[in-house]
């Protein structure tokens, strides 16, 4: 019985360990996985090539991931231009300036459009910025838009990166010590003398945390990018022009066109590539938010 | 012995939210003297020493009745300035808390906010403090490495620097030692002596030796109330009132 009870309680502790190294290790395999099917493509065209060509023709075997990397580019930083503003002034509010009440009723609310599904966003993109672009804004500047563009890409990622950069601003705003905001105070500077020249200063490096994981989150967006970004494989060179950027370009074929030779592998390499990009800016951003929750400055 | 008053308390409390941290405080702290705020932890004294400059005020669901005076002027009444009137107090907090900035940048930040924009007039006002507060000639090699390389009693002494650079009339120190070694202590204690020739100096400390080296005045509290206040030889010789005599002889605590 007592040997029974011990080799149980060992059985379910290994297993449990082995299941927490799986999953620990599984974005290291997903990226094995993806290198190993990529170098198909890697050992028949230079990665250089790949990687800043702008032809993409997979049936006569050219396959430029340049229009797709810019596209990226272009929707995440109209995003990250457009988010960064907005959710500073935004969590500087409700830290700095907001009652108590006021902050513990719109926190949970802007935490809540996080948790809202991206095809919900990208409807809303479709049926509201789409529009809005074409109609309003393209005849503006004299030109012809679809409205499906780099613009709305990027407004559309803005809303969706909102709440994460606000949650993170946030708590970095809260680790920022009562006892510095009063030493400001204590000298006669305005709340917004404290919280510029003080509060901001000293959030600084959290505050960029947040915009790189806001930034890494825009990187890989897919499903809303895909749905109002235009999907056409040329270098975007302006906001009105349509975008192709890279989850939606591997979103919309993976599964098709497969007999066409190295097209997989295209493909494949361009998941690891936002992989790995989106990992680092991850990796970077937490690390840095590591050291802030643990008071290392 | 008469005393002018600087600042007059009358009928002051303090609640945070449903809990009254000061009740009915009524005292007048001396000028160009030392008052020490004695009493167990817990009892208003920090509460009452923000009210002099109003930093209770950025405490949410906070209420204050009553009056405190400075020069005649009703701080809690209607058009006072409070930046205006947190610049005539420099305040020392339980644990130094620089800027994050560089020394000279930390004490510059005050005189900067008011408007001083000549560097050669902020150099001279950086090391004038400095050495006023006797940091000049350990730091005056670096002053541009950041306040936070400092040791925590030199960070003390540079926050003391930082207060006095928007030229106070007053200081108001919140237990400023307790986070210090005994020598870093001892420093700041002889700094106070020195600096009461030309400020109005009110400490708050729960030692009560260091109440007895440093008062000329003493305000004794216990849960939110005042006690018994008075000239410090005749509070800590003689004190009038059963708690005050308690908490001298170390009975509360
Ligand atoms: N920000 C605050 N919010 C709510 N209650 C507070 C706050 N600050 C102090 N208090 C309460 O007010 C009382 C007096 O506190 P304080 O003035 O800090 O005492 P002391 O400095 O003598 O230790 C305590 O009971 C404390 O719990
Ligand atoms: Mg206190």
């Amino acid at each position: 019985m007592h040997l029974i009870r011990g080799l149980q309680d060992k059985l379910a502790r290994i297993s449990m360990l082995a299941l927490a190294l799986f999953a620990g290790l599984l974005v290291f395999l997903m990226a094995f996985g993806l290198f190993l099917r990529s170098r198909p493509i890697l050992d028949s065209i230079p990665l250089m090539e790949l990687l800043l060509s702008s032809s993409w023709h997979p049936l006569k075997g050219e396959f430029g991931l340049f229009p797709f990397l810019t596209g990226t580019v272009w929707v995440t930083g109209v995003s990250i231009v457009i988010a960064v503003p907005f959710s500073l002034l935004c969590a500087m509010y409700l830290a700095e300036y907001a009652p108590v009440s006021i902050r513990e009723w719109v926190k949970p609310l802007v935490d809540l459009l996080a948790g809202i599904p991206s095809v919900v966003y990208g409807i809303c993109g479709v049926l509201i910025i789409i529009p809005l672009i074409k109609d309003h804004l393209a005849p503006l500047f004299g030109s012809f838009s679809t409205g499906y563009s780099v613009l709305a890409g990027g407004v559309v990622l803005a809303v969706m990166v909102f709440p994460i950069i606000i949650h993170v601003c946030l708590e970095v705003f809260a680790s920022v010590p009562y006892e510095v905001r009063e030493a400001s105070l204590a000298l006669g500077a305005t709340r917004w003398q404290t919280t510029k020249k003080v509060v901001l200063r000293k959030a600084m490096p959290g505050i960029l945390a947040a915009f790189v994981l806001g930034l890494s989150r825009a990187f890989g967006e897919t499903m809303a990018v895909l749905m109002v970004a235009g999907n056409v494989a040329r270098v975007p060179r302006s906001l009105l022009d349509p975008a192709y950027p890279l989850p939606a370009l591997i979103a919309n074929n993976y599964g098709e066109m497969m007999s066409v030779p190295l097209y997989d592998s295209a493909l494949l390499l361009a998941s690891l590539l936002l992989l790995v990009v989106v990992l680092f800016f991850n990796v970077l951003s937490r690390l840095v938010l590591i050291r802030i929750e643990r008071g290392i400055q | 012995m008469e005393y002018k008053a600087h600042i007059r308390v009358r009928n002051l409390s303090v609640s945070y939210g449903t809990e009254q941290a000061l009740k009915d405080v009524t005292v007048d702290l001396p000028e160009k003297k030392i008052t020490a705020i004695i009493g167990p932890s817990g009892c208003g004294k920090t509460t009452l020493l923000k009210s002099f400059n109003r930093l209770i005020d950025a405490v949410d669901g906070i209420k204050v009745q009553g009056e405190v005076y400075l020069n005649g002027d009703n701080i809690y009444g209607p058009g006072i300035d409070v930046t205006h009137l947190r610049q005539k107090m420099g305040l020392l907090s339980q644990r130094p808390y620089p800027l994050p900035m560089s020394i000279y940048d930390n004490v510059a930040y005050g005189p900067r906010i008011h408007g001083i924009r000549k560097r050669r007039r902020l150099k001279e006002i950086v090391e004038h403090y400095l050495r006023e507060s006797s940091l000049w000639d350990e730091v005056k090699d670096r002053l541009h490495t950041p306040a936070s390389s400092l040791s925590v009693g030199q960070q003390q002494r540079l926050c003391l620097a930082r207060g006095l650079a928007v030229e106070p009339e007053i200081i108001l120190g919140d237990e400023p030692t307790s986070a210090l070694d005994p020598t870093a202590s001892q420093r700041i204690e002889e700094k106070f002596l020195q600096l009461k020739a030309k400020y109005t100096i009110v400490v708050v400390t729960h030692i009560l030796r260091q109440a007895i080296r440093l008062a000329d005045y003493v305000v004794f509290m216990y849960l939110g109330q005042l006690i018994e206040h008075g000239p410090a030889r005749k509070v800590f010789e003689n004190p009038q009132e059963e708690l005050t005599r308690g908490y001298i002889k170390g009975v509360i605590v």
